[in-house]
């Protein structure tokens, strides 16, 4: 398997008997090296399941996980904690940044919880923050940031250290436009640096930066872009 | 176009090839002209009074030109006009959509998604060109935004079909004897 995250007929059902949901059924997705798929849907239609399923927060129900060659139902309790925390970096819509501690701080935490040393850690996080630009924010404290350098912050967290597949869920929240493509822009560059990322969205303006766009309908995939002609095509005049 | 022409001359007097180059790269290239259809727009400036020219014997792209004081008149009031409020557009998709409705068989979910593909994969096109622009590149990013919301107001139009369309299956509409009784009092006081 060279796919960085495979997953091969995947369902997940929430409930039983007369209150059984299937959130997933039989989906099978696979996102390569270097590459941004980014999952539609309305609500319900099973797409932050499949993120968390991904991501080993969720066990399915049926079928197989694989992240970067490790089939995770083959992995231990540990291994898989070890793999969320040193391999995949998750930017939640809610951000869950620490108000405690400083946009350093934050992003030092996942380092830190897998035994680096503190004054790595936070090396390492600042030059994170360093290149997303908030530098001049890195001793701030959330509460004191805006919402797009929270934002910034909370994708800096996901990305520190080695990270291969980050996993984001309406990664630009309820930012404007400008600054949502800000965020955009920064998921697109980690994937040049050969990170896979895969991000869920009812925004097909986010959507729309992805390699490939999904289309999930009542947990089943339905439908997918394809590669399509260049960009340089739309420069032409009307396309008829 | 004429107001793109005076627009570009309110900064001073230019020469029509360089306003036809410049009126290209300032809209990202997006929309190119023609060198004639400038020099003929210019004519009809001129003829109005909004544009003067330097000189009068003949069309050579030596040709200088400068807006007038009616011509800034003419440019500030278009500014601040409102675009044409027009009756909606008969809109292909809305009738695709409306016709798909009352074709039996059709899996009218089916045909909307076709429709919400075509349009990302639209605006991935539009988003890549976006992308590989340079970053101040202020003209191409105000062009392509515009086309990626009126092609996203389109996608959530058909998001909002599809969710009404399941509603309707969920809760079919009632008998239509029940529905006319609920507005023939409406009708009757008309």
């Amino acid at each position: 398997m060279t796919a960085m995250l495979q997953m091969l007929r995947v369902s997940k059902v929430y409930g039983s008997g007369p209150t059984e949901v299937a959130a997933l059924q039989e989906v099978d997705l696979a996102v390569d090296r270097g590459e941004m798929v980014a999952v539609m849907g309305r609500s319900g239609s099973g797409k932050s399941t499949l993120l968390t399923i991904a991501g080993s927060l969720e066990e399915a129900t049926s079928g197989e996980v694989w992240v970067d060659g490790t089939d995770l139902s083959e992995m231990s309790a540990d291994d898989r904690a070890r793999l969320r925390r040193r391999s995949i970096g998750y930017v939640f819509q809610d951000l869950n940044l620490l108000p405690g501690l400083t946009a350093t701080e934050n992003v030092a935490l996942p380092l830190e919880l897998d035994g680096t040393d503190s004054g790595r850690a936070h090396g390492t996080a600042l030059q994170v923050l360093r290149d997303l630009g908030l530098a001049d924010r890195a001793g701030h404290f959330p509460d004191d940031l805006s919402g797009g350098e929270q934002q910034r912050v909370a994708i800096a967290r996901a990305m520190v250290g080695d990270r291969r597949l980050i996993l984001a869920d309406e990664p630009s929240g309820a930012l404007d436009t400008v600054n949502g493509e800000t965020v955009i822009r920064l998921l697109r560059d980690a994937c040049k640096r050969g990170m896979s990322v895969v991000v869920v969205t009812h925004d097909a303006q986010l959507a729309a930066w992805a390699d490939r766009v999904i289309f999930l309908r009542d947990g089943r995939m339905v439908d997918h872009t394809g590669q399509g002609p260049g960009p340089e095509s739309l420069l032409a005049g009307p396309e008829q | 176009m004429r107001h793109a022409l005076l627009a570009l001359l309110s900064e001073g007097p230019k020469f029509g090839l360089r306003l036809q180059r410049e009126f290209e790269s300032r809209t990202g290239e997006v929309w190119p002209l023609n060198v004639g259809q400038v020099y003929t727009t210019l004519q009809r400036l001129e003829r109005d009074g909004l544009v003067e020219s330097d000189d009068h014997g003949g069309d050579s792209p030596q040709k200088g030109y400068r807006i007038t004081p009616d011509g800034h008149h003419e440019l500030e009031s278009w500014l601040r006009t409102p675009p044409a409020d027009e009756t909606p557009p008969r809109d292909e998709l809305v009738i695709k959509v409306l016709v798909a409705l009352q074709v039996p068989g059709i899996d009218v979910g089916a045909v909307i998604q076709a429709h919400r593909r075509h349009l990302v994969e639209m605006m991935q096109r539009y988003t890549r060109v976006k992308a590989e622009a340079a970053e101040g590149d202020l003209g191409l990013s105000l062009v392509v935004d515009a086309e990626l919301f009126r092609l996203e107001g389109v996608v959530r139009w058909l998001d909002t079909a599809d969710v009404r369309l399941s509603r309707r299956e969920a809760y079919p509409p009632r008998p239509s004897h029940e529905v006319s009784s609920t507005i023939e009092p409406v009708l009757d006081r008309r």
